[in-house]
């Protein structure tokens, strides 16, 4: 039997090689023909539902050329009467179920639905509009969905699921009311959502689209008692040209900060500078770690979209996250501390606007840990494409802006910040100072080539002196849960892991403007390592403005005054929503009080809880110990299968009975207390 | 160690048991008879004839039978005429008795006159309803005489839920054949020679699936029976795996060993309770005798499965997405191929038969691939099942052989339409089918030619429209129903048909404008040639199906704002017959418009501008004056 490779297909009477095609759809491309699609995507499964990349193979009819094989000698065509008047069909049965509010939708530049009309020549929707609409879903710090701009081609479902393997959208309902949603119609920042966008990014329409903080940017921008700073992240540089029509890949940052200071930004800093003090703090901290053999593999934790899926799936990793601020916020905690100081105003006049190749920093700076003294580190978080928006409001012409240079000392960035930009940059900036601190002084760095790539996982042995470092570069969460999966079951053994949630790293961030094919995602990797290689300095130990800023106030790398200021910490977000139900109020807080925490959550329930609850309630009432108890209900502790759980004043106790609750609380009040207790 | 079932000696023990003189009565316990009534008859039954071992028919010595033996049967066809009890004859000289419509109350004259006094009922035999002919028993009802039975061979005349009388009927003989005594191979050459096409609807041939399954890599295989039966009015899968289910697994277990699989499904929707029950209970049962499990009649080969419960989505029907739904995703359609043979189940090859084309395997393979093909059309060899519903005197299950024509079905098993009304079309294949028109009544019913005039054979539903239905509403009435069923993922299914709906409503309700039937065939034509599935592709078929009979019909409605049946609400007229009107005023009065004038004692008038179509007036008439047209 003949293989593939070696045959030809006619496609529209001209001979064309099969090569290493799987679909015709991609053949047909490869052949100079752009059939129009919305669900084929060559990063997802074949889908096959839009129906508009349909082809006339000859004794099949009608197929869609994404799901079929070539077949050497298949004859294939594109263009007929027939097929024009589906695809025409076609698109206006999707128009017609479209809300079709383009003059205000943030996509309507990027949107495949308005090419597609245009392209096919749609002058008139023959068939009856939609009148219904649904509500938006507003739910999420990062992400806004409307199902009234939906064309149902599952891009966003699949990439959700097989890239990222969340799976927090899905098809329901059935007929013409299927709609993507979360389950049971919960909002997407009611779900276990992680923010990375790739959905958004995905959607051919504007039906998931980047919640936009313009607005808020322009207010402090036009309020004049505001100091308005910028940090701009390694990617943006690779990513922002494109969405002016300059080739993909080129890096623009001068005409970038040309552009803030145009519109009225005060400071405009470089994001790399923060990544700098990240290498060093989480640098310094793997190389402890791995001396102490402790916490192994260290997990990098500069994407928060990753640090909140080890949050809500992986809390028993925790310990191994490290706890390093990401960039964003240590560059943003440490200009709020010092800009003030500096400048002389109050530190509330600061307004820190990050630009951003990510979506998932829109949720960072959110967090609780991430607001210093009630005000937050980083207090906007834009886009690339809100960017340009900016940018196209203040009427600039984008590429003919004199480059302009970043401001001093935080706009200072060395080339192993910039690789932040890139899956396995991080790795490579962290392994140029680890060599230096583990080995000896680098001068010029070599390539770490075996941690560069796009490969989904790559694995990499490093020798430095003596030590041999194992080191996992991922990138896609679907990708790391495997990776995190094998580890745990003991299959791989690492000791360091990078994981970036989108697919390339930032350069293919849900905050980039849309990267239809992976040439667009190489060409931005492509640009950051060149970036690096042009720059004056390359380890992050080096840059002078950073060597002063510990010198000044951190002292050493990983210094108790570093952490403070440097990192963070993480909680489990396994169970959402969980509420504590108080029992007992009459805890007086002038004696040491005990807190006592009986789950009930269904395991401890059917285990006793209750019982055990309620007879504890009794015994502290008869013992006169209502002052100096406080008892809780709480839900699950995560210790189901060793219930019942019963925490006592922190500390969490398993398999509990009365008599141990008892004793233990007995204990903590302490002796003085507890002979006037019982003697009652 | 389970032992090999011995087959023998349980057929010589039941046969021991059945031959004892004495009575046995049968009723129908098919999903129409029950809603009928007749499980109060069946108890009546029982309770009437405790203690009857003093009649000379039943007296037995000893054990087991001391009593006549009262049995509930699968659907025996004729639901129309339910609840039936039927009182077999003894293989020689008595008779079989056929009752209809037989209420509890009747249950005492049964007892009394026939299982005592030895006669028929004769207020409860059949009377055929237009030559008035009372038949005894039912081979001679033309209803019955009229249909070849093969998978329906034993519904109703058998207990479901007891697989010893399945066995002494025959049952698992060929099963135990075909373990002992051929190759996967050789089963699958037997299916190719006798012809069968899956009775799913499409009409694959059997044997080449189960070969294309056979030789597929990849293992584990997996055999899956599709009795996800959800087309309007359709109920034969209902009925052969409530009525005879140890025939549709023995179908199964054969085509699991021809094609490989070592592991079955059976996806049953939640809405048919009993065939549910009784596939478990014949699941159960076979386990027990070691005729699923391992080491089936000592071949080596084995075998298991498990029922699925689909959740009543139409979509799941379709094989995909039936597939889909037992990995536990939604039901939705992928694209083919890859066919389930290659790539099925969990990604594994997998042969998905319909419940028909199992119950069809055991006839097959017991009385040989040139029998089989002695039924039916050379291309479309055997039988089919048909639901038979609609305006037509006998509904009820039937099965007739391929080929048949639809005249002989409406009119010599069905019986013809009732109420003085003609004959119109017939909506055969569900929602994916199409309507055949009066021109059609001598064609022959096989895949081919119904593919060619745009209908199926389908699941086998058959709908009898006679000349007082619309048939733009027909149309609307299943595009309503594939619009709601429609899974959504592909833009053509799931936004045409909603469009296909909207024109037809507004047809329905006047509101169509010039133009719209033209987009209607044009979407329809769209849809049904570049849709995902196989459900999106036919779903067009009933509008395009009428469009080419009854055009006109169409054209009424929207030229003339007309409709010829008289049917849709929107486009009736009231009128009063000024012959007829006394002018009482009293419509006048009640006419909530005001749409109505006259002066007393003389002939009203409506204003038909004004009119909405309420209908009070001709309703509170007294001299029948007032009409709608």
């Amino acid at each position: 039997m003949m293989k593939p490779t070696d045959g030809t297909i006619v496609l529209d009477g001209r001979m064309v090689p099969i090569g290493d095609h799987v679909n015709l759809l991609d053949l047909i491309r490869a052949g100079g023909i752009d059939l129009p699609t919305f669900c084929y995507h060559s990063d997802l499964s074949v889908y096959g539902a839009c129906r508009l990349c349909i082809v006339e193979v000859e004794g099949r009819g009608i197929v869609t050329s994404c799901t079929t094989r070539p077949e050497p000698g298949m004859v294939v065509s594109t263009r007929s009467a027939r097929l024009r008047d589906i695809r025409k069909l076609t698109a206006e049965l999707l128009l017609a179920n479209h809300d079709m509010s383009c003059p205000t939708c943030t996509r309507a530049g990027s949107c495949q639905l308005r090419r597609l009309a245009e392209r096919l020549g749609i002058d008139r929707i023959r068939f009856r509009q939609r009148q219904e609409r649904l509500p938006l879903d507003q739910s999420s710090i990062s992400l806004i969905r409307d199902p009234n701009k939906c064309v149902l081609c599952g891009d966003c479902v699949r990439i959700c699921r097989e890239v990222q393997g969340i799976g927090v959208l899905d098809f329901a309902n059935r007929g013409s009311k299927v709609q993507v949603t979360p389950a049971f119609g919960q909002g997407l920042g009611e779900v276990e959502c992680v923010h990375c966008g790739q959905c958004a990014s995905v959607c051919p329409t504007g039906a998931l689209a980047v919640r936009s903080q313009v607005n808020e940017v322009w207010a402090a921008i036009h309020d004049p008692e505001r100091i308005v700073v910028a940090q701009v992240a390694p990617a943006v540089r690779v990513g922002v040209g494109e969405a002016f029509g300059l080739p993909p890949g080129e890096s623009h940052i001068g005409q970038t900060v040309a552009a803030l200071r145009a519109m009225g930004f005060d400071r405009v800093y470089d994001t790399g500078f923060g990544a700098d003090l990240t290498v060093l703090e989480e640098g310094t901290e793997f190389v402890r770690r791995y001396r102490a053999r402790k916490d192994l593999p260290l997990f990098t934790s500069c994407c928060p979209a990753w640090v909140k899926l080890v949050e809500q799936w992986y809390p028993q990793l925790l310990n191994n996250l490290s706890t390093c601020r990401s960039p964003q916020q240590a560059l943003g905690r440490l200009i709020k501390r010092e800009l003030p100081r500096e400048m002389g105003v109050a530190p509330e006049k600061i307004f820190m606007v990050s630009i951003m190749p990510c979506t998932a920093k829109k949720f960072e700076a959110r967090r609780s840990e991430m607001v210093t003294d009630g005000r937050p580190d980083v207090d906007a978080v834009i886009t690339v494409p809100e960017l340009v928006q900016m940018i196209a409001e203040s009427g600039l012409d984008f590429a003919g802006l004199e480059p302009d240079r970043m401001d001093l000392p935080y706009g200072f960035k060395t080339g192993a910040g910039v690789l932040f930009g890139t899956t396995g940059g991080v790795t490579e900036a962290v392994l140029r100072y680890a060599a230096e601190v583990m080995a000896k002084p680098l001068g010029r760095p070599p390539a770490f080539h075996k941690v560069r790539g796009m490969e989904r996982l790559r694995e990499a042995e490093v020798e430095l002196g003596d030590d041999k470092l194992r080191l996992a570069v991922v990138h896609g969460l679907a990708a790391a849960q495997q990776l995190v999966e094998d580890v745990l079951a003991g299959k791989r053994e690492y000791d360091l892991v990078e994981v970036m949630a989108c697919p390339g790293g930032c350069v293919g961030g849900a905050g980039q403007p849309p990267a239809r094919t992976p040439s667009v995602r190489e060409a931005r990797q492509a640009s950051i390592y060149q970036t690096d290689t042009m720059l004056q300095m390359r380890n992050s130990q080096d840059n002078p403005y950073l060597q002063r800023v510990y010198a000044d106030t951190l002292g050493e790398p990983g210094s108790p005054a570093a952490h403070e200021l440097l990192h963070t910490h993480y909680h489990p977000r396994r169970r959402t929503g969980a509420v504590e139900v108080e029992i007992s109020g009459g805890a007086d807080p002038s004696h040491r009080v005990v807190r006592v925490e009986v789950c009930v959550g269904t395991n401890c329930h059917l285990r006793g809880s209750h019982d055990l609850l309620h007879r504890l309630i009794d015994h502290v009432n008869e013992r006169g110990w209502g002052h100096l108890v406080d008892i809780t209900a709480t839900f699950c502790n995560e210790v189901c299968e060793r219930g019942p759980a019963v925490r006592i004043d922190d500390e969490l106790h398993e398999k509990c009975t009365l008599e141990m609750v008892l004793d233990r609380v007995e204990g903590a009040i302490g002796a003085e207390e507890a002979p006037v207790a019982t003697s009652r | 160690m389970m032992t090999t079932v011995n087959l023998d000696r349980i057929v010589k023990e039941v046969d021991r048991r059945l031959a004892r003189p004495t009575w046995r009565v049968m009723v129908c316990d098919g999903t129409g008879c029950v809603a009928s009534g007749s499980r109060l008859v069946h108890q009546r039954f029982l309770d009437s004839t405790e203690g009857l071992d003093g009649l000379a028919e039943v007296k037995l010595s000893g054990e087991d039978l001391c009593r006549p033996l009262i049995s509930r049967t699968g659907c025996h066809g004729l639901c129309q005429m339910g609840p039936l009890v039927v009182i077999p004859g003894d293989g020689g000289a008595r008779e079989e008795i056929f009752y209809c419509r037989v209420t509890a109350d009747d249950v005492p004259e049964i007892v009394e006159t026939t299982l005592k006094g030895g006669q028929p009922v004769e207020r409860l035999l059949y009377r055929d309803p237009r030559t008035g002919t009372t038949y005894r028993s039912s081979a001679v009802i033309p209803f019955y005489a009229n249909q070849t039975r093969i998978a329906l061979a034993d519904c109703g005349h058998a207990e479901p839920e007891d697989i010893e009388e399945y066995i002494a009927r025959g049952g698992y003989a060929a099963l135990r054949r075909v373990l002992t005594e051929m190759k996967p191979e050789q089963v699958c050459e037997e299916l190719t020679a006798s012809g069968l096409r899956g009775r799913g609807g499409a009409g694959f041939p059997t044997g080449r699936k189960w070969l294309a399954t056979l030789r597929a890599a990849g293992s584990p295989k997996y055999l899956v029976c599709n009795g996800d039966e959800g087309d309007p009015g359709a109920f034969m899968d209902r009925s052969l795996m409530e009525g005879d289910p140890h025939r549709v697994l023995e179908g199964a277990i054969i085509a699991a060993y021809a094609s490989g699989a070592g592991y079955g499904y059976f996806y049953i929707r939640t809405e048919y309770p009993l065939a549910l029950t009784r596939m478990r209970k014949a699941m159960a049962d076979a386990r027990r005798l070691g005729i699923l499990g391992e080491n089936l009649f000592g071949s080596g080969y084995a075998f298991d499965c498990e029922v699925v419960e689909g959740a009543g989505a139409f979509v799941c029907g379709e094989e995909t997405a039936l597939l889909a739904s037992i990995e536990g995703e939604r039901g939705m359609p992928r694209p083919k191929p890859p066919f389930p043979a290659e790539s099925g189940l969990f990604g594994r090859p997998t042969v998905v038969n319909n419940v028909e084309t199992l119950a069809t395997v055991r006839w097959i393979l017991e009385r040989g691939a040139a029998a089989f093909r002695r039924h039916g059309t050379p291309r479309s060899p055997g039988t089919k099942t048909f639901a038979l519903t609609g305006k037509v005197r006998n509904t009820g299950l039937i099965e007739v052989p391929l080929g048949a024509t639809l005249r002989q079905i409406v009119f010599e098993v069905g019986g013809g339409v009732p109420d003085g009304r003609k004959f119109k079309a017939a909506q055969i294949g569900g929602p994916s089918g199409g309507c055949l028109g009066v021109e059609h009544l001598d064609m022959p019913l096989d895949f081919e030619t119904l593919g060619q005039v745009g209908a199926m054979v389908g699941s086998g539903g058959i709908v009898i429209l006679d000349d007082s239905t619309c048939i733009v509403e027909v149309a609307r009435f299943f595009m309503q129903f594939t619009q709601h069923e429609s899974c959504g993922k592909c833009v053509l299914c799931r936004e045409g048909t909603r469009q296909m709906l909207w024109i037809l409503q507004d047809i329905v309700e006047g509101k169509a404008q010039p133009g719209d039937i033209e987009l209607l065939e044009q979407t329809a034509r769209a849809v049904k040639v570049a849709s995902l599935c196989g459900l999106g592709k036919s779903a067009p078929n009933p509008v395009l199906s009428t469009l080419t009979l009854f055009r006109s019909e169409y054209l009424a409605h929207v030229e003339r704002l007309y409709c010829p049946a008289g049917v849709c609400e929107a486009l009736k007229t009231f009128a009063i017959d000024p012959d007829l009107c006394k002018g009482c005023t009293l419509c006048l009065q009640k006419c909530p418009v005001g749409a109505i004038q006259g002066d007393k004692r003389a002939p009203h008038r409506i204003d038909v501008a004004r009119c909405t179509k309420c209908g009070v007036c001709a309703t509170i008439c007294r001299f029948k004056a007032i009409a709608a047209r």
